[in-house]
């Protein structure tokens, strides 16, 4: 393998709405990154990639984000998936 | 006032019903991502970090009190409520689902308005002085050759596989408004021996090679503009590199080749493309012109806002950082804030929106212009109306007296939105510009522009500021390289790296640092960041971000 396996979840957009969606345990796609499968083997990773990118009709630009597990469920690993996870870090005009 | 004719109106119907249809074949599975990507990218549509994201074209900045409030009502029917005004004058929304977008595309239809060449590697709108058609130093208005450049460069047949996106400036003041020479194309208007002409250059851009066009004819006649133009893009076509996306624009061409090898080649495409215009331009443009022809301002008394402004202390605040002069003395070039401190730079609600839109019916011809420093221009105000028109932006939260100062800043919409984005923008923005007005400092620092880019594609155009910050990813934290000395008028110049980056937390004191700096180093306070800066050179800035933060730690 060419790059070193990093582990985490299997993340996307949705394909009608655009926003952040996860893949939980029942191959189901979820809003919450604490509810995403969290997975630290490369192949099951690879396979469930597969899985995911098997339904362009429901998400865009699935990949596998970079998460550590935490008491809750997995976390980010890195600021940019913290922010896909929480949305913007600005009070949005008008709210 | 400029009309779309009903050519235009007819191919942005057509353009918006094949985009629904589009639309519809990639949700019933016809079409995959890989087939729609570069579909709804022809039409302004981006998938970013939380959302999809329409960019509207505003072409040359100029819109209509109508379409305002069309974008507001866009605003709030698709998307949440406001919308984000961009460095190349168009406006993003940042949260429409897909499902809806094919209907916000019918809706900027109603009004003449679309998503076409906002986006791809195409020919993209052009841009220009927002104070175009007003402004007291101006030569000639250039909105009526953006306009012909517009019609000319919309799905230009030979162009339509070109190596990567194209973006043309033309200025047509004296003072440079439009940051031409970071352009592809710049374009100056200048008038020799009572002729109107274009001074040409090329191969300006910024992103992660930035470069500053060089100039390829002093004097393009009117009548030579589209054939030259074409000749620069065909050439560029030719050679330009298809092998490497980050040096496919032409300023790598120009800079590879050298200015006189691209120059011949220019000159080489020229007469037999000048020959086939066979003057049908020409008949445009003067159908354009009349089009564009100034408002008939009427006669107006000034003395009233004389008088009002030595009486109101706001009203003298706002009107020194907000208020140009106008061709004609009676009335006055009005620039909007979209920086109210705290606030993120260039966002409008669509009831500010609304506002907006009612003002300029009200007393300003019906006429806005979005500037490529995200403000927004009331450009025929008569001063008269200028002191009712402050009350009136004053309770819509719009008179914000910041216009060229420390909070009047570029930024791009960095990771709180955009997918390429490798740190935030916008937080920093807002903490600039409510650190130094709880400092006091603003109105005493004067004349500054801080300009920031959340990724090294430069959005906030930061090589151009004064000051520039650009946000990075260093080992999954962010960091901010400063830039000193950018200059994005016609003394334009890059800004030059001062050193190691800063964490997130540390840019706001290395700022006040900087400032403070300034204000111990400047002769009087008539003496700017830039002019101080340039008369000292970097060094004793570089000593205040550095070595006095080196000192504070060993303590």
């Amino acid at each position: 393998m060419s790059k070193k396996f990093i582990p985490g979840v299997i993340s996307a957009n949705d394909l009608r709405e655009g926003h952040v969606v996860y893949m939980n345990d029942a191959g189901q796609w979820v809003l919450r990154l604490s509810d995403a499968a969290f997975l630290d083997d490369p192949v099951i990773a690879e396979m469930w990639l597969d899985l995911a990118n098997a339904q362009p009709d429901k998400v865009v630009g699935a990949y596998l984000a970079p998460a550590t597990l935490g008491p809750n469920g997995p976390e980010p690993a890195h600021f940019r998936e913290a922010f896909r996870a929480s949305g913007p870090s600005i009070e949005l005009p008008g709210s | 006032m400029f009309q779309p004719s009903d050519f235009d109106r007819a191919a942005v119907r057509a353009r918006a019903e094949q985009f629904r249809h589009q639309v519809a074949r990639r949700l019933d599975g016809s079409l995959t991502e890989d087939e729609f990507k570069p579909l709804r990218l022809m039409n302004g549509l981006y998938l970013q970090l939380h959302a999809y994201m329409l960019r509207v074209a505003i072409p040359y900045g100029t819109i209509n009190a109508r379409q305002m409030c069309q974008l507001a009502k866009i605003a709030d029917v698709w998307d949440r409520g406001y919308g984000h005004f961009t460095t190349r004058q168009n406006i993003q929304f940042n949260w429409p689902k897909l499902v809806d977008v094919p209907d916000m595309i019918d809706a900027l239809a109603d009004v003449g308005m679309h998503a076409i060449q906002t986006s791809g590697n195409a020919i993209r709108n052009t841009t220009t002085d927002a104070f175009a058609g007003a402004a007291a130093d101006e030569i000639a208005d250039p909105r009526p050759y953006a306009e012909l450049i517009r019609q000319w460069s919309t799905d230009h047949p030979e162009f339509q596989f070109l190596p990567r996106k194209f973006k043309i400036a033309i200025n047509g003041a004296r003072a440079d408004r439009a940051a031409i020479r970071g352009h592809d194309v710049g374009l100056q208007v200048v008038e020799r021996e009572g002729e109107i002409g274009f001074q040409v250059f090329v191969g300006g851009g910024l992103g992660r090679t930035p470069m500053i066009a060089k100039e390829l004819r002093s004097f393009l006649p009117v009548a030579d503009l589209l054939p030259y133009l074409e000749s620069i893009v065909a050439a560029w076509n030719l050679a330009g590199r298809r092998d490497n996306k980050y040096k496919a624009r032409i300023k790598i061409t120009v800079h590879e080749l050298g200015i006189e090898t691209f120059s011949e080649m220019v000159e080489a495409e020229f007469p037999a493309r000048r020959a086939a215009f066979k003057g049908a331009d020409q008949a445009i443009l003067a159908d354009l012109k009349a089009q564009f022809a100034p408002p008939v301002l009427p006669a107006r008394e000034s003395e009233s806002f004389e008088a009002a402004l030595n009486v109101d202390a706001l009203l003298r605040d706002w009107a020194a950082r907000s208020v140009s002069p106008h061709h004609n003395p009676d009335y006055a070039v009005v620039t909007v804030s979209l920086k109210d401190h705290g606030a993120p730079p260039g966002d409008a609600t669509s009831d500010q929106m609304r506002l907006l839109a009612e003002l300029a019916e009200r007393y300003g011809q019906s006429e806005l212009r979005i500037s490529h420093e995200q403000n927004v221009i009331l450009p025929h105000i008569a001063k008269a109306d200028l002191p009712a028109l402050f009350e009136a932006l004053r309770k819509g939260g719009l008179a914000t007296a910041n216009i060229g100062l420390t909070s009047d800043i570029i930024a791009c919409p960095g990771m709180d939105y955009c997918a390429l984005a490798t740190a935030r923008s916008i937080p920093l923005a807002q903490q600039i510009a409510t650190h130094f007005r709880d400092l006091g400092l603003e109105q005493e620092i004067g004349a500054l522009k801080i300009k920031i880019s959340g990724c090294i594609n430069a959005c906030g155009h930061h090589h151009l500021g004064h000051i520039g910050i650009l946000g990075l990813d260093r080992a999954g934290v962010e960091n901010y390289q400063i830039t000193l000395g950018g200059d994005a008028t016609e003394t334009m110049a890059l800004g030059e790296r001062a050193g190691p980056g800063f964490a997130y937390t540390e840019v706001i004191p290395a700022l006040e640092r900087l400032l403070r700096a300034y204000l111990e180093l400047r002769e009087n306070a008539t003496e700017s960041f830039l002019e101080t800066l340039r008369r000292l050179g970097p060094d004793p800035f570089k000593e205040a971000l550095y070595a006095e933060a080196q000192r504070h730690a060993a303590q």
